[in-house]
């Protein structure tokens, strides 16, 4: 279980970064914190001719606040999201999933730009950035464009990115007054890959829902909005047969992917509790506010 | 407890027998200093990688190392017919105690035909581990691929393949006993309950990998080998004789071992090849298991299905059991040991708690293109224990009877004993009604119930579970090892010595993984001869140093190795005493020895010290008559005469909360009441039940070695085989009932496994008490949540 024999560069500027993943093409590749990275490499299911490393750019991470946008590095280290006094401010659906990416020792090195970046379909930064409408910003030599996150996730660990690409920032809005958040998701263990989860963001008024993102992850083959079961639930009084309307249209919505951990009965099962669980769980909050 | 202790001079005021002591090799241990196989690196080391078969079942055409052999770096590429020519002869994984059974011929690595995944095939010796790995990509292997027998259930159909055709079937080993009338039983009981249980393959696990290190010397025909093993004069035996050479001149050294669970008792085809690749370079050679290859290439265990019933009279007396056992082994009975142990095991101990009579229990162990088997941690006892254990719960139900009350009216009596078991095996010492009454104490049974009432009135389902267990422990000659003919000590053995300083040395055949076995040597020997803890060394783990043992495995150390130290102790603390008498002109038997100085007895004034004794004895023999030489060194051997195994008893309670919509545990309390007959160290035996009890639950609730239907194993990392891990699991209570065994002085029995053994029983009976209101029951282990979903009829 060692790697096999690769090139490592470690890029100085943003700039060098971008030059080498261009001279590169499919051989580079970027390496960051290197929690999913470095045992790919191990087991040798991964053989990059060239590793680019990323962790000493000056200016590739840290989180600020402008205007009504969160803005994180990519390098910014999970447990700097889960620290950050603005995430847990402005983006509570964040604050709230931290806990459940993997284990400190991963939260310290691993980075949100990688998660992102790698698109575990099973992992939960990909799940909160597209429940709160965010927008990843990559660039290449030839120059930075966004890329919103309904756009990003092609599917199992594909991305919009492109090889030459590298994703800089997370542009994520802000909580607005009323926005009420929901995480929950499934794993047998703390820090486990989920079984099932769910990122939810909600307006609400009442007792109904106004506005309502809920995006699963762990069950499909990348974050997943739902719209069937949005419309199920969007006006109405919520209840206990809008609870089952909502789960019953989350069919339409998913289509689990079985896996070592339970069939793909199972994991629409599960995905349907933590349904009626987390919006049962934002009216609360939504009372309480 | 005894009435008269036959080891007096242990339970003294202040003894150190009995009390809490920290292990010294902990403070290495979490300072990092530790010394492990790989911390040892001696100048021109060279690292062995291995090609292993990516096929279940496979027929090598051909097999070309050239490339490979051009390579960076590379010493050494050998073949599996090349490493055959180096060997005495292929291993049969047989016992002659198990009658009928078969085994294929089987070479460390395969010469033409891969029977498992993961199997070793071409060993690559390189520089360092990365360049083996590297050459290893540039062996070019052609393989034939044939049918794989992977479902233990028609492994033995006449349409199935046998995996080797001279055996005629996939048959291991079948056995069946039978104790009573279980039919006429059956026929009048009031109330048969039958059921089916399966159980998922597990693997050890220990967080240090299998490790070896071998160093020949060409000169004086010396091989070194430091490994990480649990038993370093077998595996001086089997590699010996493997390889061809004068056991004498093989030395094994196991420095720190990082866990083992039984892993580290067996000897495996890579540790051959790695020392026949000193042998042939003469340079030391190291091999270290990584983490894939330890999930495909370390023992597995607990893979067996098993029907059961049990037959009760309506006033919840039960009157038979009988079980009937598909045990899946792998593609070889493992040499030496052999694949049976489990099965024959879950055979011995079904039920073993209880006072019924009639009992029969028939097994099969049949071969699978998977991993070899064989023993790990509590052998068998997971299975027979929720086998049994579920029984008795259903049997209570059925009866209407608590089942706190169902197991109280039906074990063994405390004043029963010495007793035959349904099984046939000779119980003593046993204790399961003190231990009842002592968890019902401690879990505060009835305001438990009543408190499981109140929650479900609150929709919060949660459960109480309860497993009685017998575990067999510290076998002795006559049963399996020293009867099937194996090169593995029943016996164990210690040589206690006083230095010239007073120090004392105290070398013992049975060994420690950080369980804290030298710890409890250091304290039998202290408390017995007298001295302070610190001035006793203990010696373990070096072939070259210690009298011939067993080593650790089937928690015998404290049974075995405790006795033997003590007597040894004993001898010597009587030729001090003597030699003592001698100088001060004074009886012996007026004599004592107490922190390491010679007082009158009943007095602490010293009268001499063993420093002096020490330096008297070793330098100035001459203040000494001439009838008096000293040897101020003592040995002993001790060995269980006619039992079987010291079995201990105990039993454990659980309190779980099931989500009946998500299928998720949460374990809130676990309860363990056991019988390790006398408690040497009361701290690190409570740690052993606890982390028994770990590696029981992680078998129930996450652990499977999963296989598809090509024989690959699709879970071979730590990511996708879940252990349990410490977030997840509950306090667990332990409380010790010390009835002594009559077989040593020492009294002590084993305690290592007796976690393990009920854990997972327990847990299913508390699941399947939260269920039962829902009409769901689980039988099959690991107990996922999908299992849970599936026994709600959710999913």
């Amino acid at each position: 279980m060692k790697a096999p024999k690769f090139n490592y560069v470690k890029a100085e500027s943003r700039s060098h970064a971008l030059q080498l993943l261009d001279e590169l093409g499919e051989d580079g590749r970027i390496i960051a914190g290197g929690q999913s990275l470095m045992p790919t490499l191990n087991m040798r299911l991964s053989q990059p001719d060239t590793l680019i490393d990323i962790n000493k750019i000056p200016d590739l991470g840290g989180i600020t606040l402008d205007g009504n946008i969160v803005r994180i590095g990519a390098l910014t280290r999970h447990v700097e999201v889960a620290n950050s006094p603005v995430v847990a401010e402005h983006l509570p659906l964040i604050a709230e999933a931290m806990p459940h990416v993997a284990h400190h020792a991963v939260r310290n090195r691993g980075t949100i730009g990688g998660s992102v970046a790698l698109a575990d379909p099973a992992a939960e930064m990909p799940a909160c950035v597209l429940a709160l409408g965010g927008t990843m910003v990559v660039e290449s030599v030839n120059g930075s464009r966004e890329i919103a996150a309904e756009d990003y996730f092609h599917g199992l660990y594909e991305t919009a990115r492109e090889t030459n690409e590298l994703l800089v920032e997370l542009r994520i809005p802000a909580k607005k007054t009323g926005d009420i958040s929901v995480f929950m998701e499934l794993a047998q263990r703390h820090g486990d890959y989920a079984m099932a989860g769910l990122a939810c963001v909600a307006r609400i008024n009442g007792n109904a829902f106004e506005g309502l993102r809920l995006v699963y992850f762990g069950s499909e083959d990348k974050p997943t909005l739902a719209s069937k079961a949005v419309s199920a639930v969007i006006g109405q009084a919520w209840s206990e047969e809008c609870k089952e309307a909502a789960t019953k249209a989350l069919e339409d919505d998913l289509d689990p992917m079985a896996n070592l951990q339970g069939s793909s009965a199972m994991k629409l099962h599960l995905q349907k509790v933590l349904t009626g669980r987390a919006l049962d769980t934002a009216i609360e909050r939504a009372e309480a506010a | 407890m005894n009435k008269e202790s036959p080891a007096p001079i242990l339970d003294r005021p202040n003894s150190y027998v009995g009390r809490t002591l920290s292990r010294d090799a902990a403070k290495r241990a979490v300072a990092g200093r530790g010394r492990y196989t790989d911390d040892i690196n001696p100048a021109r080391t060279l690292h062995a990688a291995f090609v292993r078969s990516p096929y279940g079942h496979a027929k090598i055409l051909s097999v070309d190392v050239e490339e490979a052999k051009q390579q960076p770096g590379v010493a050494l590429v050998m073949t599996g017919a090349e490493l055959a020519e180096m060997c005495t002869g292929p291993w049969v994984g047989t016992l002659t105690c198990f009658d009928g059974m078969k085994s294929a011929p089987q070479y460390p690595m395969a010469v033409d035909r891969a029977c498992w995944q993961g199997e070793p095939l071409v060993m690559v010796v390189a520089s360092s581990r990365a360049a083996a790995e590297d050459a290893a990509e540039f062996v070019m292997i052609e393989y034939e691929e044939l049918p794989v027998v992977i479902d233990k259930e028609t492994a033995l159909d006449p349409d199935t393949p046998a995996i080797h055709p001279d055996l005629g079937d996939n048959l291991a080993f079948e056995k069946t006993i039978e104790t009573g009338d279980v039919d006429k039983a059956v026929a009048e009981a009031d109330i048969v309950i039958e059921d089916t249980f399966t159980f998922g393959r597990h693997t050890a696990v220990s967080l240090e990998p299998r490790a070896l290190l071998a160093e020949y010397d060409p000169g004086t025909e010396r091989l070194t080998i430091h490994t990480s093993s649990q038993c370093p004069h077998m595996v001086q035996a089997v590699f010996a004789r493997t390889l061809g050479l004068p056991e004498h001149n093989v030395r094994i050294v196991a420095p720190d071992v990082g866990g083992s669970f039984g892993l580290k008792i067996h000897t495996f085809g890579d540790e051959i090849a790695t020392i026949a690749a000193s042998v042939k370079l003469a340079r030391p050679v190291k091999f270290i298991a990584d983490r894939l290859e330890s999930f495909a290439t370390d023992i597995h265990a607990r893979e067996n299905r098993v029907r059961g019933r049990i037959a009760v009279t309506k006033d919840g007396k039960i009157t038979s059991m009988d079980i009937d056992i598909r045990s899946g082994a792998g593609a070889y009975s493992q040499y030496p040991r052999t694949s049976v142990f489990e099965a024959n095991q879950i055979l011995n101990i079904t039920g073993g708690p209880y006072a019924h009579e009639n009992y029969r229990a028939s097994t099969q162990v049949v071969y699978l293109n998977k991993v070899p088997t064989s023993q790990y941690r509590a052998v068998g006892h997971p299975i027979g224990n929720s086998v049994g254990e579920s029984l008795v719960d259903q049997a209570a139900a059925a009866c209407g009877i608590d089942p706190m009350e169902f197991r109280r009216r039906n074990v063994m009596h405390d004043d029963s004993y010495p007793r035959i078991g349904a099984a046939g095996i000779e119980m003593r010492d046993m204790s399961h009604q003190q231990c009842l009454e002592t968890l019902v104490e401690r879990m505060n049974y009835d305001a438990l119930r009543e408190e499981q009432e109140e929650f479900r009135k609150k929709g919060v389902q949660r459960g109480i579970g309860i497993a009685a267990f017998i575990k067999g422990t510290a076998p002795g000659p006559s049963g399996y090892y020293g009867a099937g003919g194996a090169p593995i000590a029943t016996q164990d053995a210690c040589t206690v010595k006083l230095e010239p300083a007073g120090g004392v040395i105290c070398m013992v055949g049975v060994t420690d993984q950080g369980q804290g076995v030298d710890t409890v040597m250091g304290q039998i020997t202290a408390a017995t001869l007298g001295v302070p803890i610190e001035s006793v060394r203990v010696i373990e783990g070096d072939t070259d140093a210690v009298p011939y043992g067993g080593g650790t495995y089937a928690s015998r150390a404290t049974a075995i190795g405790g006795e033997a130290t003590y007597q040894a102790a004993l001898k010597l603390r009587a030729e001090i005493l003597e030699i003592a008498g001698v100088l001060l002109q004074a009886a012996p038997e007026t004599l004592d020895i107490v922190e390491g100085h010679v007082v009158d007895k009943g007095d602490t004034v010293s009268r001499i010290s063993l420093a002096e004794i020490g330096r008297i004895g070793h330098f100035q023999v001459f203040e000494l008559p001439n009838h008096v030489q000293p040897t101020l060194s003592a040995t002993h051997r001790f060995r269980l005469r006619d039992a079987l195994y010291i079995f201990t008893n105990g039993i454990q309670g659980a309190y779980v909360e099931v989500d009946i919509d998500t299928g998720f545990l949460k374990l809130l309390n676990h309860w363990v009441v056991e019988d390790c007959g006398r408690v040497i160290n009361p701290q690190l035996a409570d740690e052993q039940v606890r982390g028994g009890c770990v590696q029981g639950l992680g078998g129930a609730l996450y652990e499977e070695c999963v296989y598809d239907a090509a024989g690959q194993l699709q879970n071979a990392t730590l990511a996708d085989y879940l252990t349990p891990m410490a977030g997840e699991m509950p306090d667990i209570e332990v409380a010790h009932i010390q009835t002594h065994t009559g077989v040593s002085e020492l009294g002590a029995k084993g305690v290592g496994e007796s976690g393990t053994g009920a854990a997972p029983a327990v847990v299913m009976n508390a699941v399947n008490d939260a269920l039962r209101p829902f009409g769901g029951k689980i039988s099959s282990q690991p107990m996922s949540p999908e299992t849970i979903l599936k026994a709600l009829g959710k999913v």
